[in-house]
C-alpha cells in the first residue's frame, strides 16, 4: 500500500468518525437531553422534597442511624452516591461469614426479636451501595422500635408500612419491596400530626 | 422457593418478547445489508467522509477499511480522555493516566467495556456522551459489518466481493442502532434513568447526614451500551445502581436489550443466505447453552447457599432487592452469553457454583447469543468445526451451505476459534508469574486464581465484566489486558474475513442424498456439543484450580 492512499484511507477513516461522532455522541444524547425536558422529575434524578428542600432521591438510599428510623441495608459504600459499589466478597470468604453473623445478632437486639427471624436483606450489603429498599419482612420487624422510639401506636407505623409496601409490577416482576426513605418521611409527617 | 414461579414468569417473558421482535427485526436487518437505496443522510455522510458507498470491497480492502477505522477511533478516545481536564461538561475530572488511557481507549473500541476507572469518580459528561457512548455505537456496527461479510461469503458465488465496510457501517450505526437506542432510552427514561447536564445536587438527608446525588447522561448511554453489547457502566457500579436501573422492569428490558440483535441477527443470516432453517439451527444451538447456563445458576444460587450466603439465609449478598436473587441471576447469565459485560450484581458474590458457571459462559467463545455480530460469527465457526468434525465421523466431505470446508477453511475456523483460548491461558500465566500482578489480587488461593482468570477471560472476549477484587487498574494490567482486548477482537475478525472470502469465491455444491444436513436437531446438538467439548478441553485445566476448586472446598 503506497503512502499517499494510506493517507486517504486515514482521511477518509477520521471524517466519517468525526461525523458519526457528531450524530452519535451530540445530537443524540442531545435529543434524550430534549425529551428528559418533558419528563423532569425522571430526568432529573427522581428527587423527592420536603416543605420545599430536597431531601433525596426516591431511587437512592440513605443511611439512617438511631432508633427513631427504619434502617436501610447494609452498604459496602455507606450510601456514599458518589461511590456507588458491593463488598465483593466471595461466599467462601470467612469474613463474610463473620459479618453476618455478628450483624444478625446486632439487628436481632436492637429489634429485640429472635436472631432466626432476621431476613437475609438485613445482613446483606446490595450490589450498588444505594440500595433504595428494604423487605417488607425487615420493614415489619423494625415497626414496634420505631413505634415506641417515636411514641405513636404500633398499629399507625404498621399501616404506614403497608402502605409504602410495593408488590411486584403484575404480580410477577420484581419482588416486594419498602422505600426506606419515603417511608421514613411519611413517618416524620405522622409523627407531626400525632405531636 | 416462593421466588421460582415469579422468576419463570419474568424469564419467559423475555423469551416472548424476543420471539416477537425475532422476525420483523431480523428481516429489517436484513434488508438494510442487501438494499441498494441509500438514505439522504446517509448520503451526506457519505460525502462529507469521501465515501463511495456503491464500491464492492475484497476481504484485503474491507478489513483495510476497518482496521483504519479502528486506529483512528482508538487515536480519538485516547485524546479525549487524556485531555478530559480541558473539555466542557466536565465536571472537575482530570485526563486519564497514560496507561488508563490506552486501556480505556482499547476497551471501548474493541466492543468490550472494561473499566479500569471509576465511572462517577472518573469521568464527566463529554467523555461518557462523545467519547465512550460513541464507541458503543461504532463498536456494535463494526461487529455486525463482520457478521455480515460473512453471511454475504456464503450467500454469494464466484466472486471476491464482501460488500462496502463504510456502508455497512453507516448502515448499522444510523438505521439500525440509533432508532432502536432513541426508542429505548426514551423508556428507560420514563422508568428513572437520568438524563441531565447537572453537577451532583447536595442534599442533606433526612437522617442528618449529607449526600452529594449525581447528573449524567444516563438513559442514552444505558440504552446503546445493552443494544450494543457493550456493558459500559455509567457509574460504577454499572446495572445495580438504582439511577442505569431503576426497578424490576427495567431490569428485564435492559435483559431484552441484550439478547436482541443477537438473537434477530440468526434470522437476518438465514434471510441473507436464503435458507432460514439454517438461522433457526444456530438460534436453537445458541438457545441450548443460553438455558442450561440459566437453570445451572439459578439452581446453584436458590439451593446451593453455601457458607455466607447460607448465614444471611439467601444469595443476596451483592444483589439489588428490586431485582430479587432470579432478576439478577437472569441478568448475570445474558451479560456473559452476549459480550455484553454489564452488571446489575456483583458477580463474585454469586455461590461457587453460579460464579464458575458464569466463566464458563465466557470462555464458551460468547456464542450463544454472544456480541452484537461477534457472537453470530463466532458461532459459525463453531458450525464449521462442527461439519468437519461430523464429516470426519460419517466419511462426507465436509460442506456447509454448498460450500466446501477444505484444508485452508478450516485453518482459518480453527485459528479463530483457537485465538481466545490461547490469549486467556498465555496472558493470565504471564500475568501470575508477575509479583506485582499477585499482589492486586484480594485473596490467595483458588478465588485469587479465579478473579485473574475472570479478567482475561473477560478481556479476550470483550466482554468487559468484572470478578471485582482484582485491582485492576495498575500500569501492568491495564497494559496487558489492553494488548488482549485487541488480540482478542482483531485477529478473529482477520481470519474471518478471509474466511468469507475464501467461500465467496467458491461456486455452491449442490446438494446430494450424501449432504450431511445442517439444520437438523442432530446438527444442533452437535453444534452444542462441538462449543462445549472445545473450551471444556481447553479450559478444564484452569477451571479446576479456581472456579471448581473453590466450590468444592
Amino acid at each position: 500500500m503506497s503512502a499517499s492512499s494510506s493517507l486517504r484511507s486515514f482521511g477518509t477513516a477520521l471524517r466519517t468518525l468525526l461525523v458519526l461522532t457528531v450524530i452519535l455522541g451530540i445530537l443524540y444524547p442531545a435529543a434524550i437531553l430534549l425529551v428528559g425536558r418533558a419528563m423532569p422529575a425522571a430526568a432529573d434524578g427522581s428527587l423527592i422534597s420536603d416543605h420545599g428542600t430536597v431531601v433525596g432521591s426516591s431511587l437512592i438510599g440513605q443511611d439512617f442511624t438511631g432508633d427513631t428510623w427504619f434502617h436501610p441495608r447494609p452498604s459496602a459504600g455507606k450510601y456514599d452516591a458518589l461511590n456507588s459499589g458491593a463488598s465483593n466478597l466471595a461466599p467462601t470468604s470467612t469474613d463474610l461469614a463473620k459479618q453476618i453473623s455478628d450483624l444478625r445478632a446486632q439487628v436481632a437486639k436492637t429489634e429485640n426479636v429472635d436472631p432466626a427471624a432476621v431476613p437475609a436483606d438485613a445482613l446483606t450489603a446490595s450490589a450498588s451501595g444505594l440500595d433504595p429498599d428494604i423487605s417488607p419482612e425487615y420493614a415489619r420487624l423494625q415497626s414496634a422500635r420505631v413505634a415506641a422510639a417515636r411514641h405513636l401506636p404500633e398499629e399507625t407505623v404498621a399501616r404506614l408500612v403497608r402502605k409504602h409496601t410495593e408488590q411486584p409490577l403484575l404480580g410477577f416482576i420484581g419482588t416486594p419491596t419498602v422505600n426506606v426513605l419515603e417511608l421514613n418521611l411519611a413517618l416524620e409527617h405522622a409523627a407531626g400530626n400525632e405531636g | 422457593m416462593a421466588a421460582l414461579i415469579p422468576g419463570i414468569l419474568q424469564i419467559l417473558l423475555v423469551f416472548a418478547a424476543l420471539a416477537i421482535s425475532y422476525r420483523p427485526l431480523g428481516d429489517y436487518m436484513a434488508r438494510v445489508f442487501t438494499t441498494t437505496s441509500h438514505w439522504r443522510a446517509e448520503r451526506a455522510i457519505y460525502r462529507l467522509g469521501g465515501i463511495n458507498p456503491d464500491a464492492e470491497q475484497g476481504w484485503r480492502s474491507y478489513l483495510r477499511s476497518l482496521l483504519w477505522f479502528t486506529l483512528v477511533s482508538l487515536l480519538l478516545l485516547y485524546l479525549i480522555v487524556r485531555t478530559q481536564a480541558f473539555l466542557p461538561f466536565s465536571g472537575g475530572h482530570t485526563g486519564l493516566t497514560p496507561d488508563q488511557a490506552w486501556n480505556t481507549a482499547v476497551s471501548f473500541v474493541t466492543n468490550t467495556n472494561w473499566q479500569s476507572y471509576s465511572g462517577e469518580a472518573a469521568v464527566g459528561v463529554t467523555v461518557q456522551a462523545v467519547g465512550l457512548a460513541v464507541q458503543n455505537f461504532l463498536s456494535a456496527a463494526v461487529g455486525l459489518a463482520v457478521a455480515v461479510a460473512l453471511f454475504r461469503g456464503l450467500a454469494r458465488t464466484g466472486t471476491a466481493q464482501l460488500g462496502n465496510f463504510w456502508t455497512d457501517l453507516v448502515r448499522g450505526s444510523v438505521r439500525i442502532l440509533l432508532p432502536l437506542s432513541t426508542v429505548f432510552a426514551i423508556v428507560l427514561l420514563a422508568g428513572g434513568v437520568i438524563q441531565n447536564l447537572a453537577d451532583p445536587v447536595t442534599v442533606h438527608t433526612l437522617g442528618g447526614a449529607v449526600q452529594h446525588i449525581p447528573g449524567g447522561t444516563v438513559a442514552s448511554q444505558e440504552a446503546i451500551k445493552n443494544l450494543g453489547t457493550n456493558g459500559g457502566g455509567y457509574f460504577n457500579a454499572n446495572a445495580a445502581h438504582p439511577f442505569e436501573n431503576p426497578s424490576a422492569w427495567t431490569n428485564l428490558l435492559q435483559v431484552y436489550l441484550m439478547l436482541l440483535i443477537p438473537v434477530a441477527l440468526t434470522r437476518t443470516f438465514g434471510v441473507m443466505i436464503g435458507s432460514k432453517k439454517h438461522g433457526y439451527a444456530i438460534l436453537s444451538a445458541m438457545g441450548i447453552l443460553y438455558i442450561g447456563s440459566l437453570v445451572g445458576v439459578v439452581a446453584s444460587e436458590l439451593v446451593n447457599a453455601s457458607g455466607a450466603l447460607h448465614a444471611a439465609g439467601a444469595a443476596l449478598e451483592g444483589k439489588e432487592l428490586r431485582f430479587g436473587v432470579i432478576g439478577s441471576d437472569l441478568f448475570a447469565v445474558s451479560t456473559t452469553m452476549t459480550s455484553t459485560g454489564a452488571t446489575d450484581a456483583a458477580h463474585s458474590s454469586f455461590t461457587p457454583l453460579g460464579g464458575g458457571l458464569l466463566v464458563l459462559n465466557m470462555v464458551l467463545g460468547e456464542i450463544s447469543p454472544g456480541g452484537v455480530g461477534s457472537g453470530m460469527y463466532g458461532m459459525l465457526m463453531i458450525a464449521i468445526l462442527s461439519v468437519f468434525i461430523a464429516g470426519l465421523m460419517v466419511g462426507r466431505t465436509p460442506e456447509y451451505l454448498g460450500k466446501k470446508i477444505g484444508p485452508s477453511q478450516m485453518k482459518l475456523a480453527s485459528l479463530a476459534i483457537l485465538v481466545m483460548p490461547a490469549t486467556v491461558l498465555i496472558g493470565t500465566a504471564i500475568a501470575f508469574s508477575l509479583p506485582s500482578v499477585r499482589a492486586s489480587l484480594s485473596t490467595t488461593g483458588p478465588h485469587g486464581l479465579t478473579e485473574l482468570l475472570y479478567a482475561f477471560v473477560s478481556a479476550a472476549n470483550n466482554n468487559g465484566s468484572a470478578f471485582a477484587g482484582l485491582s485492576a487498574n495498575t500500569p501492568v494490567l491495564n497494559v496487558m489486558l489492553g494488548l488482549v482486548m485487541l488480540i482478542g477482537r482483531f485477529l478473529p475478525i482477520i481470519l474471518v474475513l478471509a474466511l468469507a472470502s475464501s467461500f465467496a469465491e467458491q461456486r455452491r455444491v449442490p446438494d446430494t442424498a450424501g449432504t450431511l444436513p445442517t439444520h437438523r436437531p442432530l446438527f444442533i446438538g452437535v453444534m452444542a456439543g462441538v462449543a462445549l467439548l472445545v473450551s471444556a478441553l481447553t479450559f478444564l485445566p484452569a477451571l479446576a484450580l479456581g472456579p471448581i476448586a473453590e466450590a468444592l472446598g
